[in-house]
């Protein structure tokens, strides 16, 4: 077993198609929370073989979609900082901020280093100990415990030279605010495979209990996502509202509990934390304790780094499309003027973004 | 970025580990595993760490449920 191809397996997947078509007097109304479960789901065209009483809801497990245009606008000014080394991940280089982007500014001569791995951060500070590495933190609950790692080896190692700009932030509180706004639609989840490796599964008992939505926490390889919506299918009949886990070989109950305890030693819950499309959600974001304020690049650069909330372009759905109320196709630019090599806004930028998947992915029947 | 490839430890180096993903060799970090893997077990890599060991008899699960789903199939005629 190499544990992808079995769940790529093309009879697996016709065989649970063809048994999620018995249920087809259930109406389900699913959102998936994850970018990366978006991208299956289009790239196999899953939600094209599935029957029509079956409709997936994008959500907003993005983080680099989810991110305002002023927090890209502080790793643009803190690139620019004298000495200072930018690193952030990837996905991060061509995000439109208001003036430019990270690529614009490496293009410019700025010192800003994409990374794949957060581990490069600790060899960039000690081949650079003249300069200060900034590291840009995005992503959520997985991501963080990276950030964490970091953090415990830069103290451990004493390395003085790393700052951490945190942008990380977690799934529940976002889905209840969407759950909470008018319009709602959703009545169940597929949840995120691998920030649930992380946190373990009790994060999701408070949505089901208070919204009766199931949630089942999938892989990502499509007959993960097919047995998923068998098994929401299955709950729905038999009356269930539960958390299950279809991604058995990923997901312990528990967790992972070194990389829980390594995110709380070093990182606390802000008040608040701007999402694009979502606004202000309380209790949705995490920082540095107090007492590594010392590390932290929004205290350390505070007098330079902006801080009015700056709106998206105005024909930018982006926002509309992380809360599930549009579709990528249903923005006026998407696929015209808004590609993943001119992105007006973040969620064509980003590999998780739903616009991203609908435009790598679409077929000539849309 | 969600995404994590289950990798197979080829060898290992203290809390460092090499693993074989799709035949390509890369370095990865063993430092936020929960549990001890050693040569030959799978772990699931996400941005050059391992967040968990693939549970084995998890996967086997997964392929025993298809099994049901085929089998119940077999017995039934197809509409």
């Amino acid at each position: 077993m190499d544990y992808i191809s079995e769940f790529r397996d093309s009879a697996a997947i016709k065989l649970l198609v063809r048994e999620i078509g018995k249920y087809s007097d259930i109406p389900l109304k699913v959102m998936e929370i994850c970018g990366g479960h978006t991208h299956t789901i289009m790239k196999y065209g899953i939600n094209q073989i599935l029957p029509p009483n079956i409709e997936f809801i994008h959500g907003p497990g993005c983080p680099v979609c989810i991110m305002p245009k002023e927090r890209i606008d502080h790793a643009i000014v803190l690139a620019r900082q004298k000495d200072v080394i930018l690193a952030t991940l990837g996905d991060m280089m061509r995000v439109p901020g208001s003036e430019s982007s990270l690529i614009k500014e490496r293009a410019d001569g700025i010192d800003v280093r994409p990374l794949y791995s957060p581990n490069d951060v600790l060899n960039i500070a000690r081949d650079n100990p003249d300069k200060k590495v900034v590291y840009f933190a995005i992503g959520f609950e997985t991501t963080t415990s990276m950030t964490a790692f970091l953090i415990d080896a830069a103290v451990k190692q004493g390395l003085k030279n790393i700052l951490f700009h945190i942008n990380h932030v977690i799934v529940p509180p976002p889905i209840e605010a969407i759950m909470d706004s008018a319009n709602v639609r959703i009545k169940s989840f597929i949840g995120p495979g691998h920030v649930s490796a992380i946190t373990g599964i009790g994060i999701y008992k408070p949505i089901v209990e208070k919204y009766k939505t199931p949630v089942v926490i999938c892989g990502f390889e499509p007959v993960d996502i097919l047995q998923g919506i068998l098994m929401l299918m299955r709950q729905f009949n038999e009356g269930r509202r539960e958390v299950e886990v279809q991604y058995r070989r990923a997901v312990r109950p528990e967790g992972n509990p070194k990389a829980i305890s390594l995110i709380e030693k070093y990182m606390d819950i802000r008040d608040s934390f701007r999402w694009r499309g979502l606004g202000d959600i309380p209790k949705s974001g995490l920082k540095l304790r107090d007492e590594f304020k010392h590390l932290d690049a929004e205290e350390v650069y505070r007098d330079v780094l902006p801080d009015k909330p700056i709106d998206d372009h105005k024909v930018c759905r982006c926002g509309d499309i992380l809360k599930g109320i549009a579709r990528p196709y249903d923005c006026r630019v998407f696929g015209g003027y808004c590609t993943p090599e001119t992105p007006i806004g973040a969620c064509m930028v980003s590999s998780e973004g739903a616009c991203h998947a609908y435009y790598k992915y679409r077929r000539d029947d849309g | 970025m969600c995404l994590a490839i289950p990798s197979r430890i080829i060898s290992k180096n203290n809390l460092l580990a090499t693993v074989d993903v799709y035949g390509a060799k890369r370095e990865i970090n063993l430092m936020l595993l929960p549990e001890d893997a050693e040569i030959g077990d799978y772990v699931l890599v996400h941005v050059g760490f391992a967040i968990q060991k693939v549970d084995k008899q998890g996967a086997e699960e997964a392929l025993v449920l298809l099994r049901e789903i085929a089998e119940a199939g077999e017995g039934q005629d197809s509409s």
